[in-house]
């Protein structure tokens, strides 16, 4: 059973985000730059059911500029053994995205497809769901827990609630949550090797994918900033506030 | 124009965030009609008819519908979609499953999260966890468009009169099945229908000292919270995560007790109306949001405030 797993290259989780002076986009020169976490969750995911014997090839995809090479090699240094970069303009959008997984998915024959269920840097939640629907599969969003057997998979998802499992026939498209896995680290080794393993470039030309523009980018701006408050010294001064001064109890 | 808006109910009533997300669809000014999906669900559509402003509401009722199957779901949506240039829902965990499924199939792209109307085609919308909001311009037909339901003021539940018109339930897709549940069963409100939230983090220490929390939120009346990392302890369920991938709240009050305030848990609470934080760290980031800040012990400082409330 082949795997294809998504890996998006967003700035660092721990790097904090400026908005350029001119309102166009973030500022993203000389920034650290690193896999999307909840693609990093994905690719341990992958790597696991190949440890297991369920997957028999892993392959990495990514929708990017050529430095997403970077996080491809990264994947195929934490065990995926082969990866392809569509290459793109940066910010490619979500339905675009989309359709690129959707030929390559069909090219490969992948019989199950684990992608982050957010990247950190556009927020959108939104790639996993359309490429169900455009491969009209199902979709086991927001996983926590995945299990494949035989022809079809179960998947515990993460809902407002709790936990929900759904049974899905396979070929499926999983979007991971944060609790599915703790990702392991890349080792020396396994990263000179990943150098040698196979990296394809395409476009979305190639895969006959047709890009438009469905979104438009107006401006960027800093958010409001919330002004910190006062220091209480006590539980009685708090509780004296709270009634007072804000009325909320 | 026309909007439909995929109310978020439990059979017989309307989530609050419904009432959020009709709001945002009462700023884009066209009509708007409601659409209500269930097994079971014809009180919650008569509630949607009382809203203020809306025309009309569509119920849909089957089995296919039972377990808010997004590949159900989404087929039900793109039935209807032809009469509307707007389809909304407040953000959930049932539309954020559903409704980029529904773009796809419309080949239109998606908006997520707004949390401004500025036009009917030009919205904001919080990226990078909430640390920049884009203005954004949709260029499609067919707007498909999540509302950040702590955004936007509630609607009048009252004062409408809309006609109620059944519509025909989706087939069962077979390729995706229900299982099971595992719901956390509480008395407190919901995190995000809360008016209030005591919240625990890392600081708590274990699942056995949130039970300090959870007194003091049965005192306040409020719904019980917590950081990712409270969560990733095991200390409690996942669904009480606050945070940009949690809930995103915005209640009157809202008190973060061993929370040192990562950005990711701010960028969840921070439109709350007042914000209490508690920790032994005079450092911790939480203070820089908190309109009260008290440094100290969570393990002296709850006893106290519980009792003394």
């Amino acid at each position: 059973m082949k795997v294809l797993v998504g890996v998006k290259r967003v700035i660092d989780y721990n790097v904090k985000v400026r908005v350029k002076s001119d309102n166009t986009d973030v500022d993203l020169s000389n920034t650290k730059m690193a896999i999307n976490p909840f693609c990093e969750i994905a690719v341990e995911e992958a790597i696991r059911l190949k440890e297991a014997g369920v997957a028999t090839e892993v392959i990495a995809v990514s929708v990017g500029t050529t430095a997403s090479q970077e996080q491809l090699r990264t994947a195929l240094a934490l065990g995926a053994d082969r990866a392809i970069l569509v290459e793109s303009e940066d910010g490619a959008e979500p339905l675009n995205v989309a359709k690129a997984f959707a030929k390559i998915m069909e090219q490969e024959q992948a019989s199950l497809v684990i992608l982050g269920k957010q990247s950190i840097d556009s927020d959108n939640n939104q790639v996993g769901q359309m490429l169900a629907a455009l491969t009209k599969r199902p979709q086991g969003t927001f996983a926590s827990k995945v299990a494949v057997d035989g022809d079809s998979v179960s998947v515990t998802r993460e809902i407002d609630g709790g936990l929900r499992t759904v049974k899905l026939a396979l070929p499926a498209i999983v979007t991971t949550d944060l609790r599915l896995n703790e990702p392991r680290f890349a080792k020396l080794p396994d990263i000179m090797k990943a150098k040698r393993k196979p990296l394809e470039t395409k476009t979305f030309a190639d895969l006959g994918v047709e890009v438009k523009q469905h979104i438009q980018l107006d401006k960027v701006e800093a958010p409001a900033t919330r002004q910190g408050g006062v220091k209480v010294g006590s539980v009685d001064e708090l509780i004296q506030k709270l009634k007072d001064e804000a009325k909320v109890i | 124009m026309a909007t439909l808006l995929i109310a978020e109910h439990n059979g017989t009533e309307l989530a609050p965030a419904t009432l959020s997300a009709l709001t945002a669809a009462q700023q884009i000014g066209s009509e708007i009609t409601i659409l209500v999906a269930g097994a079971n669900a014809k009180a919650a559509a008569d509630a949607a008819a009382q809203c203020s402003g809306v025309s009309k509401v569509l119920l849909a009722e089957g089995d296919s519908l039972a377990h808010e199957l997004a590949e159900n779901l989404s087929e039900l949506i793109v039935s209807l979609a032809g009469d509307y240039s707007h389809i909304m829902a407040p953000s959930n965990s049932v539309s954020k499953d559903t409704m980029p499924r529904v773009s796809a199939l419309l080949d239109v792209g998606q908006l997520s999260d707004i949390t401004a109307v500025l036009s009917d085609a030009q919205f904001q919308r919080p990226i990078y966890a909430g640390n920049a909001i884009a203005t954004v311009t949709s260029k499609d037909a067919k707007k498909v468009i999540t509302v950040r339901a702590a955004a936007f003021d509630k609607a009048a539940a009252t004062g409408g009169s809309a006609s109620i018109e059944s519509v025909a339930a989706p087939a069962e897709n077979t390729a995706a099945t229900w299982v099971g549940d595992e719901l956390s069963k509480s008395e407190r409100p919901e995190l995000t229908a809360a008016d209030r939230i005591v919240s625990g983090g890392r600081g708590v220490g274990s699942a056995e000292n949130f039970a300090l929390i959870e007194a003091l939120a049965d005192k306040l009346g409020a719904a019980v919270g917590a950081s990712r990392a409270a969560v990733d302890s095991g200390f409690v369920a996942n669904d009480l995560q606050v945070g940009q991938t949690g809930k995103i709240v915005a209640p009157s009050l809202y008190m973060a007790f061993g929370i040192s305030g990562a950005i990711q848990h701010l960028a969840g609470m921070k439109d709350s109306k007042v914000i209490v934080a508690v920790n032994k760290d005079e450092e911790a980031p939480i203070f820089q949001v908190a309109d009260y800040g008290l440094v100290g012990d969570l393990f002296d400082v709850l006893p106290e405030l519980t009792e003394k409330l």
